[in-house]
């Protein structure tokens, strides 16, 4: 199938399969996303819900990272990018016009394709958010902070003996779980993922799984990933975009076994991305 | 012609010349290695030669400056006359100062070598350094219990001795005595018999501000001169240097006006260094009234100059902060201002101090904009703070290269040295405060 093809089949398109559900945590409505003139997100409606993990997958180029990070205005970072449309997070638009992103971030936390941990040592790293938000009172109270951060992540056994040892000295899979310690020290409501696992090797993606299921309990999270046997292993639901729309979302055991869209089948049968 | 896949190419090959790509990169690899080799020994050349340029300077300033490091003096033992000078033990200050010490050692050295007649008496002592009496003066004032003791100590010689003894020793009196008569001569080797003529260290060069006599010249007022100026400009640029790049990078708005804001911060970095002494004279003179020669004048016209370097340099150090370490920041919740002083800012410091003493030696070496100033001025005082006249070392080498006496031309080589030194010292700072500072991520 070729992109001719595929845009005659989303032109005006309306996302077929569920994309609402009932316990919404964000719920995004007609969002169009440009970079200058280049439209990159056209009317996406999606509701994510609470203490699920929904997978966006798709082809590369199709919006994916760009959809994700409006959902924390990450976007807000690049001057040529402007979001339309309404984006609820607990039925308050955060793209309002006095909502502060700084709170915003620290309800909705991002973790990213690259490990990017601080140049500091593994402690100041996941120390850093619950400093600046000024989420202990004491030292003790932090260092129980970072230690139930570290943790959650599945990195403590590893960590506990050099605390203050540099964070960027860790293996690339470790330095990914640092982050994610990073991202869980703020206690944010929702998580998102941008292709998390993709610098890594199968061990270390497994525990990044693994952590996933876990994390689920108490956040919600969004994964992007290029890995189907991935999102059929962690999400509940799936969403799959392509060339900026939003094609079908569905559960995903339905959109990994009956597809309704022909570009959704397409893709998870590999003839294209 | 389409491009040939790899295994058409390898089929072709061997059709065509019996060849196998395998012995076409053989070949190849011969000229791969021929240029590679040919290479290197261009750069090695270029490196040679640069640093045989380097030595030749070095060695030529070297060897004439060192000399300067040196004073030729006379052992001479004098009594304190306290009648003659009109003192006793509890002299003040102001009368050791109106104190005839001239006088005393023209006395002294009028009994020593009993010259005969008044002219003989004139060649005597224009052997001697006019600095001489304000040597006994210092010492009197430092110690004023000395008056009507004997004292030993080593009394300057005049700048023509001394550039005969450190040089011209060895020569025949045919070549030399164009300075110094034959009678001057024989006086002094009578004194180079009695083992009393002799160089010490110049202590003098690095405690006394200039002169027009140069064995009483010193750089100590241009060092502090410069000291003062730089200490200025560094003050003032740095902070704002560091400001002004932080605000383009950070928290300027992308419109024309940055935009062409930033076109001349980069068209004033090439603008020639003398035309900032003018806009000096203009504004700072003119119009804000700052007095003229002053470190505090020098150093607002030098931080224009150097203001360019440090925001292009600081700015390119922001630059080159993975933006993934403000992405983490970001998605953590940091407010701009956080990521930039807890993130952006550390990162981006050892590149930024490294910008500013590049500023700073280009500052240090910098002439031309401070003669426009008024900092080429003859100052004999050593300047206290940033308001009082002074000079700075490469105005006072410009100064003295312009002398007619070899002794001034000598110490010129010399405060060459000590700028040098001060560059070498400054570059060393900044390498090793980069390597402090500098971390991985
Ligand atoms: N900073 C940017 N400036 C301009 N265009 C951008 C920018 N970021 C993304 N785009 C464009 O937006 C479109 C969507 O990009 P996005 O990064 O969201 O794709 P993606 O689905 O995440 O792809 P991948 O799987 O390769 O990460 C692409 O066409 C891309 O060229
Ligand atoms: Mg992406």
């Amino acid at each position: 199938m070729n992109d001719t093809n595929s845009m005659k089949l989303i032109e005006n398109h309306k996302t077929t399969g569920e994309p609402f559900s009932k316990d919404v945590k964000i719920s995004a409505r007609n969002v169009d996303v440009f970079y200058g003139e280049k439209q990159a997100i056209y009317d996406a409606s999606l509701d994510i819900g609470k203490n699920e993990v929904i997978a966006l997958i798709g082809p590369s180029g199709c919006g994916k990272s760009t959809f994700l990070r409006t959902l924390n205005r990450m976007n807000d970072t690049i001057d040529i990018c402007r979001v339309k449309g309404d984006i609820l997070l607990d039925n308050e638009n955060i793209y309002g016009a006095h909502v502060d992103t700084v709170p915003l971030r620290a309800r909705v936390g991002m973790v990213f394709q690259k490990p990017n941990p601080f140049p500091k040592s593994i402690y100041d790293n996941v120390a850093y958010g619950p400093r600046i938000h000024g989420l202990a009172q004491s030292r003790v109270e932090l260092d129980e902070i970072v230690e139930k951060s570290l943790k959650r992540a599945g990195l403590w056994n590893e960590v506990k003996d050099r605390l203050h040892a540099p964070g960027t000295g860790l293996s690339g899979g470790q330095q990914q779980r640092l982050c994610i310690a990073r991202t869980i020290a703020v206690d944010p409501e929702v998580i998102l993922m941008d292709e998390p696992c993709s610098a890594l090797d199968p061990i270390a993606t497994a525990k990044i799984e693994e952590l996933i299921d876990e994390l689920r309990e108490k956040y919600t999270i969004a994964i992007v990933t290029h890995s189907m046997q991935q999102a059929a292993r962690v999400s509940q639901r799936t969403a799959y975009f392509h060339l900026g729309q939003l094609v079908e979302v569905n559960p995903t055991e339905k959109v990994f076994t009956k597809p309704e869209h022909k570009l959704t089948e397409a893709y998870i049968t590999g003839r294209f991305g | 012609m389409t491009k040939p896949t790899a295994n058409t190419m390898t089929n072709n090959f061997e059709k065509n010349s019996g060849l196998t790509t395998r012995d076409k990169v053989e070949k190849s690899l011969a000229r791969r290695r021929a240029k590679e080799t040919r290479f290197r020994l261009y750069g090695m050349a270029s490196v040679l030669f640069g640093v045989l340029c380097l030595i030749a300077l070095f060695t030529d300033i070297a060897s004439k400056g060192t000399a300067a490091f040196k004073q030729t003096s006379l052992t001479t033992s004098i009594t304190l006359d306290g009648d003659y000078l009109n003192l006793t033990k509890d002299s003040t200050v102001d009368e050791i100062r109106f104190a005839n010490f001239d006088g005393l050692i023209k006395r002294h050295f009028a009994k020593e070598m009993k010259p005969k007649s008044r002219s003989d008496k004139r060649e005597l002592f224009k052997l001697l350094s006019s600095g001489a009496g304000w040597q006994i003066q210092e010492m009197l004032i430092a110690d004023p219990t000395l008056v009507n003791s004997s004292i030993t100590f080593e009394l300057l010689m005049d700048d023509d001795v001394d550039q005969w003894f450190k040089h011209d020793r060895q020569l025949s009196t045919a070549e030399t005595n164009d300075r110094l008569s034959d009678k001057q001569l024989n006086w002094l080797s009578q004194w180079i018999e009695q083992d009393r003529l002799d160089t010490h260290f110049n202590t003098l060069f690095f405690t006394n501000g200039d002169s027009r006599e140069p064995e009483l010249a010193g750089i100590h007022g241009a060092i502090k001169g410069t000291l003062l100026t730089l200490m200025v400009t560094l003050i003032l640029s740095f902070p704002i240097g560091i400001a002004a790049a932080i605000y383009l990078e950070e928290f300027a708005p992308r419109n024309k006006l940055t935009e062409i804001v930033e076109i001349n911060i980069n068209n004033l970095a090439a603008v020639p260094s003398i035309i900032f002494g003018l806009l000096g004279m203009a504004i700072f003179i003119n119009i804000f009234g700052v007095s003229r020669s002053t470190p505090l004048l020098g150093g607002l016209v030098l931080t224009l100059m150097t203001l360019p370097t440090i925001i292009i340099s600081a700015r390119a150090a922001i630059k080159s902060v993975p933006p993934s370490i403000r992405e983490a920041a970001y998605g953590l919740g940091a407010s701009k201002n956080q990521v930039v002083f807890h993130h952006v800012l550390p990162l981006a410091m050892p590149g930024m101090l490294t910008g500013t003493i590049i500023g700073m030696a280009q500052a240090l070496g910098e002439t031309a904009p401070l003669l426009m100033i008024g900092m080429v001025a003859f100052v004999v005082d050593v300047p206290g703070f940033i308001n009082d006249p002074s000079t700075v070392l490469p105005v006072q080498i410009f100064l003295w290269s312009d002398s007619p006496e070899r002794a001034f031309l000598e110490r010129t080589s010399g405060a060459i040295l000590v700028l040098l030194s001060f560059l070498i010292v400054m570059n060393t700072t900044a390498v090793i405060l980069r390597r402090r500072l500098e971390r991985r991520w």
